[in-house]
């Protein structure tokens, strides 16, 4: 990366006016990053950034409310912030917001389908459009559009929206905005029966776990979740699907105008649920009712506190 | 037994307090005749409701949705059904995505001298959920719901105990 030293001075610049800045460190084994809270120019030397910063750094700002933070973004993350800034959960004056260019990030499953167990990872390199993994005694040349993200693959923001410091020079997006909800519309073509079932067999393996909406950047209810409030008691103890699907559908909802698509649920899911799937349709609705995309003005107000009487997009039904 | 069991749906129809209810009343005092498969909730404005009520409200097995309010500018919280008027859009679109059928869930607006106009609306909506028939839930696979509903059937004697799990498997 060769803006990654210019991006380095820059953070240390703006270290001693900051309690700490969150980026993104070397994990516990090659293959996994991992946030890295810099307080000294000593750990801003240990700052990575490439294809393995998985993590949206925007999920730690809600609960940093008062402390002077830096944060390094990524396009995706950065609309995570504005978000927060819209819904008046973090403030702008508090924030030090670092960009670079992003080129999109690895799903690490893809890498395991590919390489076997990730836990056998004993090195990493990435080079131009390879990514080489050794697990196992063996050498795994893949080549990073194989095993991007599928965010990153029809990303329309690799640069941040909003930053103070933007290193390197933007990227443009990597498909068409119309190709945007591809996927989504090709999932519709099946029958409603179909598309139940798909849900069904996907839900039944979760273990309502909830990573996902802990590691959500706009879950921000904390114990006041309706999943666990017992007054009103909206889902109860049992473990069948439609008790799990209920979830999803509240976390689906409760982020209607507000998800920016970062993906932190179904990374964060540890049995590979496609929960994006579920937001990506609601937003491609809001897109098509009130031309909003979440996470992308800060003085934006989100489309379901707001209204039209006259709305123009909104075809009812005649009786 | 009642009278229309196995014939009867189960529809679940949210009104707001002030413009539709009142046009309920309305129709009945009217004595416009209506079907009789939807139960009504009171609720004090459309904006009053949550989407996730009639999400679990489908979770917990009904057959279709119905939800009106009073029409736009004349709701009496001045906006409350334009706030829900989005929030309803969203969810309706939502729903086919999951595999339930986009004619189970539908909303409008009666006011509370429209005993005509409810007549007709929870006419036509109770005649095309009739018309896609029962939902299955969420969960349950086809040949679950029918051995069941077989072993319903089969054994008059454990019918009680056979139903109560039929609907707790349904709810």
């Amino acid at each position: 990366m060769p803006h990654l030293d210019e991006l380095k001075s820059a953070i240390k610049e703006r270290l001693p006016e900051l309690d700490f800045v969150i980026g993104w460190g070397r994990g516990f084994d090659p293959i996994h990053a991992t946030p890295l809270f810099m307080r000294t120019e000593a750990d801003v030397d240990k700052l990575e950034w490439g294809p393995l910063n998985v993590h949206n750094t925007a999920t730690y700002l809600p609960s940093l409310r008062g402390k002077k933070v830096g944060v390094v973004v990524k396009g995706c993350d950065s609309r995570s912030v504005v978000q927060l800034m819209q819904e008046n959960l973090i403030d702008r004056e508090d924030l030090v917001i670092f960009g670079m260019p992003c080129t999109g990030v690895v799903d690490l499953t893809k890498i395991k389908n590919a390489v076997g167990d990730l836990g056998m990872v004993r090195d990493v390199q990435i080079s131009g459009d390879t990514i080489t993994v050794t697990a196992g005694g063996k050498e795994h040349a893949l080549a990073l559009a194989d095993v991007l993200n599928n965010k990153c693959t029809v990303c329309q923001y690799h640069n941040a929206v909003l930053s103070d410091v933007f290193v390197g020079e933007p990227i443009e997006p990597s498909v068409p905005e119309d190709q945007v909800y591809a996927d989504i519309l090709e999932f519709e073509e099946q029958t409603p029966a179909e598309r139940m079932a798909f849900w069904e067999s996907q839900m039944n393996r979760c273990i309502r776990c909830y990573a996902c909406r802990n590691a959500c950047p706009m879950c921000v209810c904390r114990d006041h979740c309706v999943a666990q409030s017992r007054d009103p008691n909206w889902l109860s103890q049992r473990h069948d699907v439609g008790e799990k699907m209920m979830f999803q559908l509240i976390h689906a909802m409760h982020l209607a105008g507000r998800c920016t698509e970062c993906g932190e649920c179904e990374r964060a899911c540890p049995v590979d649920i496609p929960l994006v799937r579920l937001k990506k349709k609601i937003n491609k609705e809001i897109k098509e009712l009130f031309d909003y995309q979440a996470g992308i003005d800060p003085e934006a107000t989100p489309p379901l506190l707001a209204f039209k009487v006259e709305e123009q997009n909104i075809r009812e039904r005649e009786w | 037994m009642p009278p229309l069991a196995g014939k009867e749906l189960r529809i679940v129809g949210f009104l707001c307090n002030w413009c539709s209810y009142g046009g309920a009343d309305t129709a009945g005092v009217g004595r416009f005749s209506q079907p009789t498969d939807l139960r009504i909730i009171r609720v004090p404005c459309s904006g009053r409701i949550d989407p996730l009520f009639i999400l679990r409200t489908f979770m917990n097995g009904a057959d279709g949705v119905l939800v009106s309010g009073c029409h736009p500018r004349d709701c009496h919280y001045s906006e409350g059904n334009l706030y829900a008027r989005r929030r309803l859009e969203i969810l309706q679109r939502l729903m086919p995505f999951i595999g339930i059928e986009p004619e189970r869930f539908s909303y409008t607006w009666v006011s509370a001298s429209e005993g005509q106009r409810w007549q007709k609306v929870v006419g036509t909506f109770t005649d095309e959920i009739h018309a896609i028939g029962p939902a299955k839930p969420f969960g349950v696979s086809m040949e679950q719901l029918e051995k069941q509903m077989a072993g319903v059937l089969a054994s008059p004697e454990n019918a009680g105990a056979e139903k109560q799990e039929v609907e707790r498997a349904a709810s």
